[in-house]
């Protein structure tokens, strides 16, 4: 009977007081019976703090999903990456780019403006919050700084689609992912050249082939660019 | 990757895999006839066809992409080397060594398939005889003609490619290494374009893409703004123009539609 009447409890306490008490919230979790449920719980709070509501911040770990929809929202987490940091050159560094390199950034940012939102469209309720980004490191003042960052994420794009092509179990997707992950290559072949006329396909093997890399390795990389925590613990491996 | 252990494994699960993997054995036998280089590349390849051939999935389709691709493969290896013999085509310096690297890329993506398609046990087509001068006539003396070839060549590559990725989605590992010759194929084309003075990528139906209107084939659909769905992503934001937006996205080709275009040069 006492046993029945603290599940009761559980089962109706509020969400936003299971919460904030972190003891109830273990037993909230406990109730809830799956990690899974841990990353909804966060999405939650996260929404919370944007609403002004003063519970702690909790680290605000991100998971990408399963299946099709997490290889999908693997590819909005770093086009989100590549967006922003061209939107930030647009706004911040063109000054030190001639004409036509003005022109190649301008269209880049576009280029993956459209890549962010049309994967965001394309997973509707499934697709992961913005991410906050993190380019303390980058020096926008630096052309050179500017154009190796723009390598190191244009190579790490199309190395994470042509790994993550054979995750994807819907041809349609993996279409889609290929019309993409080509332009890519082309941002790749076209910023390196920048830095060094020449070096357009240096990314690949001596067999021809240009790297495929999982999601943790990518997204090892890219995570000193990305202050959110993400996680692929759900991906499919 | 212990190949044996894999199997044992599965024989937990299913009794009969060595029944299903008799009739394969000579895919195994293959395994160790290709030089211990080609090998490293073609041993996950191979050893997922035996795994699809045992499980009652088709090789044949893989196998007759694979010799399609091989086609464009040898076209273009065949292309850049003849080009390269030819005296005082391609000026000395950074056009020669970028003509050199993608001529090396194009020659390994054939090596590469003849080794993929016999470790799937199938039979590599043979090199067919191209005619580049049938409609170029001076291909191989106009530096000019010979750049435009080459960038329709790399971007109907990138395309080709495109088109039979859904083909592929049965077998992991060949599917990652078309993917991997997919992304170099479009970093030629983004040089190639670059050394034309065209952007490196692709607007509209070929629109920035300064070809004659024989070539129009090679970028017919390309100004595509319907993707997964949503029939104009121009819509998706503020600022996304139609040049933005087909740029972002290269579209695919069909069998079809490469034959038609390589039917030009044969």
């Amino acid at each position: 009977m006492e046993k029945l009447q603290d599940t009761a409890i559980e089962k109706d306490a509020s969400f936003e007081s299971t919460m904030a008490a972190p003891m109830q919230r273990r037993m909230f979790m406990r109730y809830v019976g799956a990690t899974a449920a841990l990353t909804t719980l966060i999405f939650a709070t996260t929404s919370c703090d944007e609403d002004g509501d003063d519970m702690p911040r909790d680290p605000n770990t991100v998971d990408l999903g399963s299946g099709d929809t997490g290889i999908l929202n693997y590819a909005y987490a770093l086009e989100q990456l590549e967006a922003a940091f061209y939107a930030e050159v647009v706004a911040k560094s063109l000054g030190l780019f001639n004409q036509t390199e003005q022109q190649i950034m301008q269209d880049i940012k576009g280029h993956e403006g459209i890549h962010r939102d049309f994967l965001k469209a394309a997973l509707g309720s499934s697709a992961i919050p913005d991410l906050e980004v993190n380019f303390s490191t980058i020096n926008f003042n630096d052309k050179n700084n500017i154009l190796t960052t723009a390598r190191t994420f244009e190579d790490l794009g199309v190395a994470a689609y042509n790994g993550a092509g054979k995750y994807l179990e819907n041809a349609g997707f993996l279409t889609l992912a290929g019309k993409i992950v080509s332009v890519e290559a082309r941002h790749a072949a076209v910023i390196r050249d920048l830095i060094s006329n020449g070096t357009f396909s240096d990314s690949a093997s001596t067999q021809g082939l240009d790297p495929a890399m999982m999601p943790a390795d990518v997204l090892a990389a890219a995570s000193a660019f990305i202050k959110t925590k993400i996680s692929a613990n759900n991906l499919p491996k | 990757m212990n190949i044996f252990k894999i199997i044992e494994d599965i024989e937990k699960v299913d009794p009969e895999v060595y029944n299903r993997l008799d009739s394969r054995r000579s895919a195994f036998k293959n395994l160790g006839s290709i030089s211990k280089k080609a090998a490293f590349a073609a041993i996950p390849l191979a050893l997922g066809s035996v795994f699809q051939k045992a499980y009652g999935q088709s090789i044949n389709t893989i196998l007759e992409v694979l010799n399609f691709a091989l086609k464009l493969e040898y076209l273009e290896r065949n292309f850049y080397t003849q080009a390269l013999a030819a005296n005082g085509l391609i000026p000395d310096g950074a056009p020669k060594g970028a003509i050199q690297k993608i001529q090396m890329h194009e020659a390994a993506h054939v090596e590469l398939l003849k080794t993929t398609i016999q470790s799937l046990n199938g039979t590599p087509i043979a090199e067919p005889t191209f005619n580049f001068g049938k409609n170029f006539p001076d291909w191989n003396t106009n530096y000019q003609t010979f750049l435009t070839l080459a960038q329709a060549f790399e971007d109907t590559g990138v395309r080709a490619y495109k088109g039979q990725a859904g083909n592929l989605i049965n077998n992991d590992a060949v599917l990652t290494a078309a993917l991997q010759i997919h992304s170099v194929e479009a970093r030629h084309a983004a040089h190639i374009r670059r050394m034309r003075n065209n952007e490196g990528w692709i607007v509209g139906d070929g629109n920035n893409s300064n070809v004659p209107a024989g070539a129009q084939p090679v970028y017919a659909g390309e100004g595509n703004l319907a993707q997964g769905g949503i029939n104009d992503i121009t819509r998706l934001g503020a600022g996304y123009s139609a040049e933005i937006a087909s740029g972002a996205f290269d579209e695919p080709l069909t069998k079809e539609q490469v034959a038609a275009i390589v039917s030009l040069f044969e």
